[in-house]
């Protein structure tokens, strides 16, 4: 076995017995991108000589007694986190030459933790997309099926962690982007409740939704990078003051006395069967673990692509106003006045996705319509907000597809926002209330195409999923499944 | 039509971006049929409903008024695309 296939969970024994050095394991993964990124193009960088002296410097705190427990692992990075003196793209020609002055807070608690950064990964321009194709670099692909996506915004990171790059990697999540690319991938993913998480050091696109949260090849893993990332943080003045449990100590067995809610609203038109007959099987894991298992209602799904699109458009082009060409980024230097230097520099480095949202953003936020579209909108994000309120009256978690359908093929929805837009109907709710939500491998299609389970829980209620996340792995027995390519 | 070619154009003055003629053509379609769409929510009454901006209410997160370290200039202006000493430098603006 190449050290590279271990689960961060396997490493870290391997690594405490002495049977592994950081170093080992770090070169193996190294070398492994060497060996298929051209063919997956997760990386839009890799930082070889700082995780080599990463994993040296972990080595010898492994040495020296007891250390955190990641460090020495190697994870990658989605190329929106600022990692200081290292280029921080956000997937965007305007800021592909960016060098942050400083660490994101997630970046920061890794590196005091003895993380090892093998690298930036690719992403949708500024997170704005559901297929990573509108990186302006390289385009990832999904391990598992040449001329797929990897799904998107945190293509990147669901392709290195399944095509065994690293063994886990920090995503973001604004619609649900960790969820549906883990989902695409086979993948575990969890976007954590509103305020989990600091933001601080990610570049903001919808900053009421946004949330940052790991993706990696089983449960345990997932739980222990949440370990390590989660809590307040004074730079992030929505990030909210409240206890952090240890998540792994809710990986156990057994559903008893926990209730399990399905939403009908999620098995409507358009649902694949095979993504159904999966979900079932979930179900059914989870009842033989001894969970009760209810009916419950969303009623205002239908809505929320419509409220979604408004909201993050909006958002989205009051935090892209920041990029003008002035103090960092892209500049356009032949225009004459500063206006023509505002509009070309943006006109020039934002991508066709990037522009289009703006423009929505523009319009819903602009005198006249603002009434109509954006106040519109956060009205019915309270309707929506107030079903999930009213769901967990009756049971303690959700139990749902991720995306109607497994992965499809790159280039598809090319000229069809809307089309694109509407494939986010089962993950973009979570964003809007502010509930956390999680994506566990639930089985395959006949095309041998990955096809995720999601579960949605209540504010702060990330152990609940992580129990029934647990249970569901021990039942489809999938975890750390992972595809061969190069 | 929900939005003209005009309006797109008023529009995208506001956000500071020129569009070609083609992109203009194209936006113009797909703003319509986005904007068509998320009239969906006509549909529903939220005459009484009040807004929702965060999913939590949030107070204001003040600190004590301390003098703090604060980004050195240098490190601020060094990922200027056009910078002096102590300055971004941007076209003449009077």
């Amino acid at each position: 076995m190449n050290p590279y296939e271990l689960t961060i969970g396997q490493a870290r024994t391997e690594l405490d017995a002495g049977k592994l050095s950081s170093r080992e394991l770090t070169e193996s993964c190294l070398a492994r991108i060497k060996e298929v990124d051209g063919d997956i193009q997760s990386f839009i960088l890799v930082t070889e000589d700082e995780a080599l002296q990463q994993a040296d410097a972990a080595d010898k705190q492994i040495a020296e007694g007891s250390v955190e427990p990641l460090c020495g692992i190697p994870l990658s990075m989605k190329d929106l986190l600022c990692t200081k003196g290292v280029t921080t793209t956000c997937g965007s020609k305007i800021l592909e030459n960016f060098v942050p002055p400083y660490d994101a807070t997630v970046i920061e608690k890794l590196k005091k933790q003895g993380a090892v950064i093998l690298g930036k990964v690719a992403m949708d321009e500024f997170a704005m997309g559901s297929t990573s194709e509108t990186c302006a670099f390289n385009i990832p692909e999904n391990p598992w099926k040449k001329g797929y996506v990897a799904g998107g915004s945190s293509g990147g990171s669901a392709t290195s962690v399944a095509g065994m790059e690293c063994l886990g990697s920090l995503g973001s999540d604004t619609g649900g982007s960790i969820r549906q690319p883990a989902s695409l991938c086979g993948v575990v993913g969890i976007k954590p409740t509103y305020g989990r998480v600091s933001r601080y050091g990610l570049v903001a696109f919808a900053s009421s939704l946004d949330q940052i949260g790991p993706l990696t090849r089983d449960v345990t893993d997932s739980a222990m990078m949440m370990n390590a990332i989660s809590g307040y943080d004074r730079r992030d003045s929505t990030s909210v003051e409240q206890d952090v449990p240890d998540f792994t100590s809710s990986l156990t067995e057994g559903m008893q006395g926990l209730k399990v809610g399905v939403p009908r609203e999620y098995f409507g038109d358009g649902l694949d069967s095979e993504v159904a007959s999966v979900v079932e099987k979930g179900i059914q894991i989870l009842k033989d673990a001894g969970a009760e298992i209810v009916d419950v209602s969303l009623p205002h799904t239908e809505y929320c692509v419509a409220v979604y699109y408004l909201i993050a458009s909006a958002e989205a082009s009051s935090n892209l106003a920041r990029y003008d060409g002035v103090v960092y980024g892209y500049r356009n230097q032949d225009a004459d006045s500063l206006l023509d230097m505002y509009k070309e520099t943006r006109s020039q480095g934002f991508g066709s996705e990037v522009k289009r949202r703006i423009l929505i953003g523009t319009y819903a936020l602009s005198s006249g319509y603002y009434d109509a579209y954006y106040k519109k909108a956060s009205q019915a994000r309270t309707l929506i907000l107030n079903d999930f309120k009213k769901a967990y009256e009756s049971c303690d978690l959700l139990l749902s597809p991720v995306t109607p359908t497994p992965a499809w093929k790159k280039g598809e929805h090319a000229d069809d926002p809307l089309a694109l837009y509407l494939s986010d109907i089962l993950t973009i709710s979570a964003n809007l209330a502010g509930i956390p939500g999680m994506s566990v491998p639930g089985g395959f299609s006949s095309d041998g195409l990955p096809i995720g389970i999601q579960m949605q829980g209540a504010h702060f209620r990330e152990d609940v999923l992580f129990q029934a996340a647990y249970n569901l792995e021990l039942g489809t027995k999938i975890a750390n499944k992972c595809p061969t390519v190069g | 039509m929900k939005i003209t070619r005009e309006e797109v154009e008023h529009v995208a003055g506001l956000a500071k971006l020129n569009l070609s003629e083609d992109e203009l053509v194209r936006m113009t379609g797909q703003l319509d049929t986005i904007l068509s769409y998320v009239a969906k929510l006509d549909e529903l009454d939220t005459a009484d409903i009040a807004p929702t901006t965060h999913a939590f209410s949030n107070t204001n997160a003040f600190r004590d008024d301390e003098v703090q370290d604060s980004l050195p200039r240098d490190e601020a202006l060094a990922n200027g695309p056009v910078v002096n000493e102590e300055a971004f430098i941007v076209p003449k603006i009077i």
